[in-house]
Order: C-alpha cells, then sequence, then structure tokens
C-alpha cells in the first residue's frame, strides 16, 4: 500500500475513533440537565465519563498532529480555511473541560448550573459544528492555487452542511443516551432508554438524508457500502434499545451502544472514503486547486518513520484505553456518589 | 498593526497563558507521586494526606493546562498556515508523536488516578501517577525538539520544486543540541515552580494554624524547598551550557541579551543598564568585565560578536533586512528571567531556614512573601521564554522562514481579532476562576484520610472519587 493512502486510512480510523468516544461524550453532556433532575443526578450523569473524556479527546489532538506531520497542506488549509468555525470549537473544548473539574469543587448550586450550561454549551456546539466543517469538506470549498480557502464565512452555512451538522448532533444525542442507560442505573437508566429511542428515530431520519445527499454528490461503492451498513446498524442498534435485557430490568443497552458505535463509525468513514484520493476537494478549478492525498502530503522519509512510530505505538494505546473502560466499567446510581 | 502582529499577538498571549499551567503540572506531578509513593511504601497517613492535598492543587492546575493547549496545536494551522506548509513535513513530526506517546499517556492515566483510588490495588494506582509524570516529560520533549528545530534547523532539506523544508534525519530533529539542553533547563523551571508552591503553602499553614499537622507540613516545606533550590542550581548549570549553544548557532540572540552592539573581547555583562538601549548612548551600566565572554564561550576573554557585525553578516547572507530582535526586550527579559528565578531560590532558603531545628515560623515578612514563592518562577519561566522566542526574530525558522512570511495570506484582521478578543475574554475569566479555587483548596489544608478499601463487592457503595 502507497504511505499517502496508508495516513489516509490512519487519520481516517483516528477521526473515527474521536467521534466513536467523543460522540457518547458530547451526547452525555447535551443531556446533563435533561436526564439529570437534581444534582445528584447530573452529578452520576457527568460520572458516566468523569474518567474517559479527556482520554477521548486526545483522538482529535492526535488526528490533528497526524494531519500535520503526514499531510501538512491539509492541514494548514483546513485548519486556516475554517477558522471561525474552529475557534468556535476550541471555546466549546475549553468550556467544556474546565467545567467538568471545576463543577464540583464549589458547593453553590448557582455555581454548578453555570457549569453544567458551559458542558451543555461546549457538548453541543462542537458536535454541530464538527457536522458543518466535515459536511464542508466532502462538498468542497473554494481554494485558490495556493491551497488557500477564499470563500467567506457564511458559504459554510451552506443548507447541506448545516444539515450534517444536525445530523452530528442528533446523532451523537442518541448515542450518549444509550451511553448514559449501558452505564447507570435506576430511574437515569430507564429515561435515558426512552430518550434514546425517541432522539433514535430523529437520527435515523436525519442520517439517512445526510448520507443520502452526501453519496448523491461524492458516491464510490465503498462509500454507498459503508452508508447503507451504518444505517442498518443504527436501526439494530434502536431495536436492541427496545428488547428487554435478559432476566432484570433495562434493556439491551450493550447491543444498542454496539450498534450506535458502530453507526458513528461506519458513518464517519463512507464519508472519508467518499472524499478518497482528495483530502480537500476546491469548488473553484477543481483538478487543480484541489488537495489529494499526493499534493498535500509529506515526503516519503517523514510518512514511514511516522508509520513506525504509529505501528509501534497505536496498538499500545487502544490497550490501556481499553483497560481503563475495563476499570470502570461498573454501572453507577445516585447511591455511588459521595457528598 | 498589520496581520502578522495580530497573530503574533495571538501567540504570545495563548502561549505565555498556557505556560503558567505547564510547569505547576509537570513539577507537581513528580512531587504528588513521590509522596503517593512514599505512602505506599512507609504506610504512614501523612504522605497520603500531602498526595490528596497537593494532588487536588494538581489537578485544578491540570484542568486549564490541558484546555489550553489544545488552541497551541490548531493556531499553527489557523494562524500560521504559510509555517505549517513550509514546516510540516519537519516539525508535525514531532508534534504527531507528542500526542500519539505523550498525551494519550497523560490523560488516559490521570484519569486512572483520579477515579481509580477504589478500583487500583495501591501499587497500581501509585504506578498511574508515574506514567502520567513520565508522560508529561515525554511531553516536553517532543514539543521542545519540535520548537529548538525552529531556533536550529538541522536534518533536514530544502525541496527545490516545492520550496518547502523536508525531514531527512529524524535523528537529528531528536538529537538537536539545542533540544538535548533546552529539555533539561525547561524541566527544572518546572521544579522550580512546583517546589515553590509545595513551600509556599505549607509554610503558610505552619504559620497561620500552628499546632495543627505540624509534622506533615515540615516535611513539604522541606521538599519544596530543596526541590526549589535543587531545581535552581538545576537551572544555572543547563542555562549555563544552553548559552554556549546559543552562542554558537543564534550569536544574534546572545549578543542581543547583551545590547552588545560592537563585537568585543573579552565581553562584559551588564547587571543593569539605565539608557535606550539601541547602542546609540549609554547612561549608566553596572558591568562585570569578562562574564559574556565566560556564558557565551566558557572562557573569560573570549570573542562575542556585536549585533552591528552580525547585522552585516547576515546582510550579506540573506539579503537586506534587519536580522535583530526587539533589543530592551531580548535585554530585560534575560535578566529578569535570571533575576526572579535567583530570588525564587533565596525565598526558598528563608523559608527552610526558618523552621530550622523544629522552630515554627513567625516572620511576618516571611508571610507576606510567601505568594512570590510560585510566582517569581513562573514569571521567571515566562521572561525566559519571550527571551528565546523573540530572540530569534525576524525568523520564525532561523535562517529559513521569517515570521512576516508565515502567517495566514487567508485570515484577516477581522477574524484574528475576533479570536484575539475570545481568548483574552475566557482566559482572563477562568484565571480569576482558577487563581480563586487554587486559594481555596490550598487554605482549606490537608484532608481527613482514610485509606481507601479496594472492595469489588459492595455495588451501592459510594465512589472514593467522583465528579
Amino acid at each position: 500500500m502507497e504511505l499517502t493512502t496508508l495516513w489516509f486510512l490512519l487519520i481516517a480510523g483516528l477521526f473515527v475513533g474521536y467521534f466513536v468516544l467523543e460522540g457518547f461524550d458530547f451526547g452525555v453532556g447535551m443531556l446533563v440537565p435533561v436526564l439529570g433532575r437534581d444534582d445528584r443526578e447530573r452529578r452520576v450523569v457527568i460520572n458516566t465519563i468523569g474518567p474517559l473524556w479527556d482520554g477521548n479527546e486526545v483522538w482529535l489532538i492526535t488526528a490533528g498532529g497526524a494531519m500535520f506531520a503526514a499531510f501538512p497542506e491539509w492541514y494548514a488549509s483546513l485548519f486556516s480555511g475554517f477558522y471561525l468555525p474552529l475557534l468556535l470549537i476550541l471555546l466549546a473544548l475549553i468550556l467544556r473541560g474546565v467545567a467538568f473539574d471545576f463543577r464540583g469543587k464549589r458547593p453553590e448550586a448557582a455555581w454548578r448550573r453555570r457549569w453544567d450550561w458551559c458542558i451543555v454549551f461546549g457538548s453541543a456546539v462542537p458536535a454541530f459544528v464538527w457536522g458543518l466543517v466535515f459536511a464542508n469538506v466532502v462538498r468542497g470549498v473554494p481554494l485558490d492555487a495556493g491551497h488557500n480557502h477564499v470563500g467567506g464565512v457564511l458559504d459554510l452555512l451552506n443548507p447541506y452542511a448545516l444539515l450534517g451538522g444536525a445530523t452530528m448532533v442528533a446523532l451523537f444525542l442518541t448515542h450518549g443516551a444509550i451511553f448514559i442507560a449501558l452505564k447507570t442505573s435506576g430511574d437515569i437508566r430507564r429515561r435515558a432508554n426512552a430518550l434514546a429511542g425517541r432522539a433514535g428515530i430523529g437520527a435515523a431520519a436525519l442520517a439517512v438524508l445526510f448520507l443520502g445527499l452526501t453519496l448523491a454528490h461524492r458516491g464510490g461503492t465503498a462509500a454507498v457500502v459503508l452508508s447503507v451498513l451504518a444505517a442498518l446498524c443504527l436501526v439494530g442498534g434502536l431495536i436492541a434499545n427496545r428488547l428487554p435485557a435478559r432476566g432484570g430490568e433495562g434493556r439491551r443497552e450493550g447491543w444498542a451502544f454496539a450498534g450506535t458505535a458502530a453507526a458513528v463509525a461506519l458513518a464517519v468513514a463512507s464519508l472519508f472514503a467518499g472524499l478518497h484520493p482528495y483530502v480537500l476537494p476546491s469548488t473553484v478549478e477543481p483538478a487543480v486547486n484541489s488537495l489529494t492525498v499526493l499534493n498535500a502530503a509529506s515526503s516519503a522519509y517523514t510518512l514511514k518513520i511516522m508509520s513506525w512510530v504509529a505501528v509501534v505505538f497505536a496498538p499500545i494505546v487502544v490497550l490501556y484505553q481499553g483497560w481503563t473502560y475495563w476499570v470502570f466499567r461498573k454501572r453507577i446510581g445516585t447511591q455511588n456518589i459521595p457528598e | 498593526m498589520d496581520v502578522t502582529d495580530l497573530a503574533r499577538w495571538q501567540f504570545g498571549v495563548t502561549t505565555v497563558y498556557h505556560f503558567l499551567f505547564v510547569p505547576l503540572t509537570i513539577g507537581l506531578v513528580f512531587m504528588v507521586a513521590a509522596f503517593e509513593t512514599a505512602w505506599v511504601r512507609t504506610g504512614d497517613e501523612k504522605w497520603l494526606k500531602l498526595t490528596k492535598f497537593y494532588g487536588k492543587l494538581f489537578l485544578i492546575n491540570f484542568a486549564m493546562g490541558l484546555v489550553t493547549g489544545i488552541v497551541q496545536e490548531f493556531q499553527f494551522g489557523m494562524n500560521w498556515s504559510e509555517y505549517s506548509r513550509f514546516v510540516g513535513d519537519v516539525f508535525g513530526a514531532p508534534l504527531a508523536m507528542e500526542a500519539l506517546v505523550a498525551f494519550f499517556l497523560e490523560s488516559t492515566f490521570l484519569g486512572l488516578w483520579i477515579f481509580g483510588w477504589d478500583r487500583l490495588p495501591k501499587r497500581i494506582h501509585a504506578a498511574c501517577i508515574w506514567v502520567v509524570a513520565v508522560g508529561t516529560v515525554l511531553s516536553a520533549y517532543f514539543i521542545l525538539a519540535a520548537n529548538s528545530w525552529m531556533q536550529n534547523p538541522v536534518g533536514y532539506r530544502i525541496n527545490p520544486d516545492t520550496g518547502r523544508a523536508e525531514l531527512t534525519d529524524i535523528v537529528a530533529v531528536l538529537t538537536n543540541k539545542v533540544a538535548l539542553i533546552t529539555v533539561p533547563h525547561t524541566v527544572a523551571g518546572c521544579f522550580l515552580v512546583a517546589g515553590g508552591l509545595v513551600t509556599a503553602v505549607a509554610v503558610w499553614h505552619l504559620v497561620r494554624r500552628p499546632g495543627q499537622d505540624t509534622a506533615t507540613y515540615r516535611s513539604a516545606v522541606k521538599i519544596g524547598a530543596w526541590t526549589t533550590l535543587v531545581a535552581m542550581g538545576a537551572m544555572l548549570l543547563t542555562g549555563d551550557i544552553q548559552g554556549k549553544i546559543m552562542t554558537e548557532v543564534q550569536p544574534m540572540k546572545m549578543a542581543a541579551a547583551e545590547a552588545l552592539y560592537e563585537s568585543e573581547q573579552p565581553a562584559p555583562f551588564s547587571v543593569f543598564t539605565v539608557g535606550t538601549l539601541d547602542g546609540s548612548r549609554l547612561i549608566w551600566s553596572a558591568e562585570i568585565p569578562g562574564l559574556l565572554s565566560f556564558l557565551g564561550t566558557g572562557s573569560f576573554d573570549g570573542r562575542v560578536e556585536g549585533i552591528n557585525d552580525l547585522q552585516a553578516e547576515y546582510e550579506q547572507k540573506y539579503g537586506p533586512g534587519d536580522y535583530s530582535p526587539n533589543i530592551p526586550l531580548t535585554y530585560w527579559t534575560f535578566r529578569f528571567m535570571i533575576g526572579l528565578g535567583a530570588a525564587a531560590a533565596l525565598l526558598a532558603l528563608w523559608s527552610l531556614w526558618s523552621i530550622r531545628r523544629g522552630r515554627t515560623p513567625t516572620n511576618r515578612w516571611l508571610v507576606r512573601t510567601l505568594p512570590l514563592l510560585p510566582l517569581l518562577p513562573l514569571a521567571a519561566n515566562s521572561t525566559g521564554w519571550i527571551f528565546t522566542e523573540m530572540g530569534r526574530q525576524p525568523w520564525v525558522v532561523f535562517g529559513e522562514l521569517k515570521t512576516a512570511a508565515a502567517n495566514s495570506p487567508n485570515v484577516g484582521a477581522g477574524e484574528l481579532i475576533t479570536s484575539l478578543a475570545v481568548f483574552t475574554l475566557v482566559y482572563g475569566v477562568l484565571a480569576f476562576i482558577e487563581v480563586r479555587l487554587l486559594l481555596k483548596y490550598a487554605r482549606a489544608g490537608l484532608p481527613d484520610v482514610t485509606p481507601p478499601p479496594v472492595a469489588e463487592s459492595d455495588e451501592d457503595r459510594p465512589l472514593a472519587f467522583a465528579y
């Protein structure tokens, strides 16, 4: 395999990992005031991702770093071209990260309520804006001969991209609700399951519409197959969400979560599959100005070095991050929240 | 002010701000790890108390370092796209390694440490914080290797077709002599800050609450103050080596540090100068003869190149232009870096002296200066970095790419002003909140601790830690 293709796949993989993992973090964040009716319940919701969200966020930082190293032109054009959307994402991630840590450090209700809103803002905004950004990347943006984005910020707010943003929000809301159902016990679990069912219908409708439009624009066998599989997994997850768990309360949350996780993964993968061999297509002089895996890539030497680093360290990362999920596998409920 | 200036201000503001939290994170994580290890090994509860107490301060601080760090990675592409295109091949590699090798370790194992008190056996739990500590140093190493390449580019060639820098030797980049000396110097700076904080908080409690947990706070003062003192020694040693390497690879920076316009042999070091520092006239200056020669060359009568000679040399080499940085700024930041660090070490020494042979510190002046104990080294760290980065100007990559040609051509003043305003406002508010939280928890003092039980069976037991 060409190293440029390998690195395209690796970066796609990092974004897939990021959206599967932070996807439920974002969903959980958005649902803090919805599923948590009092402070104790809100703490249960937040603590389902307490030990995990920070490690999940590193997938994004690594994706950014990998892009910088392997496709500097992609990194430069994307980050400078989507300036204001990324600024909004940064602001959201700053507030969310600080909120998780600072929220519990004072007892006042007003203090906690303010941080709760930071968590909601910090979860909903990145979900929406990432959808907007990725939709625009797939759609293509006007690039000049130096690969600089020359469109205005308002052009990014086209209906297709807004649909992409809404799809991400609905998908992550469902994914997060199912994660909460998987990780909690009692009332919160029941409410999360019910909410996941309702949100899931909206998410499925939006996802089918968005992926359909995407395929019409930038198809290819791989993208079609991945999209169809994504839709099937989402439907499968939603069916599992309706099935009662064997012997006990709740639903088949493990299967439901596997379904939404696979749906997010496959949907993001289908966007990358549709994109390839482009990394940032241009709507102006597409044949010359577009960035592809070839004209955006680093030298063969850099790609070779980075491949070795990735081959050695990526599996180790997955192993110890997996171990964290195992350590914190237990469900929690209001009875587990210390004073 | 043009767009490059706005982008530079933004980089300066966000980076200096980010680096207020990083030194405390790196220094404190090792001290917390040492406290926990002492508890695991001796079973003495005082170490557990210190672990939890300083661990909380560490976590409040870590959150800020983490969230402001993401901005750093994004803004290379957002504000400096021409730079990113030019250097991505070389500079991106250590940055990606930092994320994959260091950031994952830090954040994953920190999650395990924070939430794992009752989920992990004692030894494994203590091992987690050591892994975080190793992660912070790895992270420092990779990012400093990337920065050192900007100071002293090695292991690359310029591709004649694309005009971009391409990596030819990763080992050369990762063993850049500037990186190898900058890492210990920077890490020592981190310990200077963390030692200062540990000492200041513990002395405050000894004075304000005599008789309460005295033995524990005394241990903290001793460990903190000695950390600061040893760190200061390491700063001087590594700084001295660094100065010589700097004189070799970036002579203009050394000349700018002294505002030395004419080459001299031997060259004096001025402790203090009254004047404009523009080379035109000098009003008064307190000079130590030969010291600059020693700092730069290792010999008291070595020759140090002056700004004017270097300017002429660079004009010949790189074409017309101004090749000197902002001289008053480099001159004063260099002195503040050294002076503030030394002052912190003196305060640490005073703290140590105040508790000698079982004494309780009583000097009111000591208490009043306590806030300076972590703040002085923090300011020394900041001024050191401002010196390093400003001293490289007008280059962003020394000898290869000028700062003025590195910003994003498609990002206008409107976007830059917006983002600068957003970051300044949010960072300001968060700084206020963070300082208040740190003070609240520092004042609260040592927590009551019960060694956490590791019981797998009791499902309904409250978690040992939750947000």
